[in-house]
């Protein structure tokens, strides 16, 4: 016995080594995440300029005469404009994913507790939405509500929670029958009891890493509705709005305006997919590839 | 115990009366694929149609006003007793749900509306556009699906190299890029600095279409989409070929000095083909969203500029209807997918 152990030992420091260690790719996509965030958050909130005035005198400048990013159409410094996009994006990403992930828990607490017909609708309901095609949903809900920050979000929640509820639902699937699950129900604890208390923490870390990982995807839906002109007003710009207006400005050979907002729409996805990839492993107790 | 004696020893066996009972699982296979095509369709049909119903139910709730819309937005200017009198006249005082009844008759009995943004028939922009966008989205998948074997062909068979790994990388940053900045870069680059493409639409501005001129101003939004596809394509590929060459069938194979060609043709390509293309089903609905950002960008002239423009200028009649037709064209395409992977692969159940 001693001695199987002992062949065993270094290859479980080997392991515990790797697995604790992040990837160089993962502490720089950490490191690009904070540095975005900090961008995202400071900038606008030390600078304090009013992205409403125009300053025709010094529109449409090179980076270098027209500051760090160069300036856009109406004179605007575009490293503050692209901070505050960044914000508007960012904010309304997490709040999709925070509204998601509680939406999916819901649902999917109770499809995999209550099972029978109720099991069965909310089943069918994932099947049918994930079926059609969101950004077409996310168009038509913007569109009739024009402007509105609120079916931006209602609309990008609508087809985002439907991956959370499926982890949660397979969790609880999973654990309805494990041991502490029927201890608790002989010991007397009601059905929400059991779920408040073992099934909701049960499922709360692959939700979360759900959560992380629907972030690069609510900004990608946002910005795709900024783009076409239906989401936020202009005075909310976000990355997107940013872009729509890059489209005009490549045709005056403006490039500074498609590319400092792409690079960090590109940054932002890839450093939180990066993360949320490397946490996945993580809790599965697996390295990912990156 | 997966020896490769034994599979090679069991098409030999089965040699016998192969014929009839080949033929005989085909057609119990063909009799499921049959009931899962009905069942799905059973699913489908309802699903447009609650679609339909919940956009009736939102734009009843929401600020968009058909008055309004009629007027282009001069409803104001109207004295109350003539809103009054048009909104009789228009029907706008029902409920929405006898609205909705009313729209989805009219539909089946081929009156699809007007379309306010074209000022056209909904029947004549669909009947202009489909072509294009069947052309511009039948090129993009063409291309995607040709790039994409190939790559992850050569990603799988040697998964250390360099030129694996760099294709690898290449994936993971195309797979964070949105498809308008592929678009817009590729806008920048080809058209506006190289000069290499035009910069949008289907001709050049007052000549015929023809098929040179047609071809030229298809290369570059036709690859765009193409490349927005392809990460996921790749990276899918590249996975289940590098699991099917480890696998013991494989291994098996080659130690019998199976010729290498042979074992491609009868172990690789049956197992890694048909997820692939299931795969290429499932990401039709992405295909569609970049295809309604290419046509944006490039000005082309189909369904997915269509769709942006009456969403922009709330042509209800427009909108609803190419919802409905895109949603259609993405479900059946989805189907057909599934239901060659299940024809290719005899190893999946006909019941999903």
């Amino acid at each position: 016995m001693s001695f199987s152990i002992r062949a065993w030992t270094p290859m479980l420091e080997v392991s515990w080594n790797r697995r604790f260690l992040p990837s160089p790719a993962v502490s720089i996509a950490w490191a690009v995440l904070m540095l975005i965030g900090g961008y995202a958050f400071i900038v606008p909130w030390v600078t304090n300029v009013d992205l409403l005035s125009a300053d025709f005198a010094r529109s449409g400048l090179a980076p270098g005469a027209g500051g760090l990013f160069g300036t856009d159409s109406a004179g605007h410094d575009l490293f503050i404009r692209v901070a505050a996009g960044l914000r508007i994006s960012l904010t309304i990403a997490l709040t999709t994913a925070v509204g998601s992930s509680l939406f999916g828990m819901l649902l999917g607490i109770l499809a995999g507790m209550t099972g029978g017909w109720v099991d069965r609708t909310i089943t069918r309901l994932m099947d049918g939405m994930n079926a059609l095609p969101h950004v077409l949903l996310g168009v038509i809900i913007v569109s009739l509500f024009r402007g509105s920050l609120l079916a931006i979000v209602a609309s990008l929640v609508l087809t985002h929670w439907i991956q959370i509820a499926r982890i949660v639902r397979a969790q609880i699937l999973g654990l309805r029958h494990a041991e502490y699950v029927e201890a608790a129900w002989l010991s007397g604890m009601s059905r929400w009891q059991i779920i408040w208390y073992h099934l909701v923490p049960a499922s709360l870390g692959q939700s979360m890493i759900g959560l992380v990982l629907l972030i690069p995807h609510a900004i990608w839906h946002e910005s795709t509705l900024s783009f076409l002109g239906i989401g936020l007003s202009v005075h909310k710009a976000s990355l997107g709005t940013l872009l729509a207006d890059a489209q005009g400005a490549l045709l005056l050979g403006q490039w500074w305006l498609l590319v400092f907002p792409s690079l960090f729409l590109i940054a932002v996805t890839l450093s939180i997919g990066i993360v949320g990839t490397n946490l996945t492993g993580r809790m599965n107790g697996v390295r990912g590839s990156i | 115990m997966e020896w490769g004696l034994a599979h090679g020893m069991r098409s030999k066996i089965g040699r016998g009366n192969s014929v009839g009972m080949l033929h005989e699982r085909w057609r119990r296979r063909r009799h499921d694929i049959l009931v899962m095509v009905a069942r799905r369709f059973g699913f489908l049909i309802p699903l447009l149609v609650l679609v339909t119903i919940g956009v009736f139910a939102l734009a009843a709730v929401s600020p968009y006003d058909p008055l309004d819309a009629y007027m282009d937005g001069r409803a104001g200017e109207l004295s109350i007793a003539q809103q009054a009198k048009l909104v009789t006249e228009l029907r706008l005082d029902t409920p929405w749900y006898l609205t909705w009844w009313e729209w989805i008759s009219s539909l089946f009995r081929g009156e699809l509306g007007i379309s306010r943004s074209y000022y056209q028939p909904v029947a004549q922009v669909l009947r202009d556009r489909l072509p294009w966008t069947l052309l511009l989205g039948v090129t993009g998948l063409m291309i995607s699906v040709v790039v994409s074997l190939l790559l992850g062909a050569i990603a799988g068979f040697r998964p250390q190299s360099l030129i694996s790994r760099s294709i690898g990388v290449l994936t993971i940053i195309l797979q964070a890029t949105p498809p308008f900045v592929l678009a817009l870069s590729a806008l920048g680059l080809f058209a506006l600095s190289l000069h290499w493409a035009p910069t949008g639409g289907l001709t050049y501005p007052g000549q015929p279409i023809g098929f040179a001129s047609t071809v030229r101003h298809l290369l570059v939004p036709g690859l765009v989409l193409g490349v927005t596809q392809i990460p996921w394509l790749v990276l899918s590929l590249k996975d289940s070929i590098a699991e099917v060459l480890t696998s013991d069938a494989v291994r098996g194979a080659r130690v019998r000095g199976i010729p290498y060609p042979m074992i491609l043709r009868r172990h690789v390509l049956p197992t890694a083909l048909p997820p692939f293309i299931a795969l290429v089903g499932a990401r039709l609905p992405e295909l569609v969203v970049g295809s309604v950002l290419v046509e944006t960008i490039f000005a082309w002239p189909g369904l997915g500029s269509a769709l942006v423009r009456s969403a922009q200028s709330l042509d209800f009649p427009l909108l609803t209807f190419l919802t409905l037709a895109i949603t259609m064209l993405v479900l059946i395409g989805n189907l057909l997918a599934d239901v060659i992977y299940v024809v290719l692969d005899p190893r999946v159940d006909a019941d999903a």
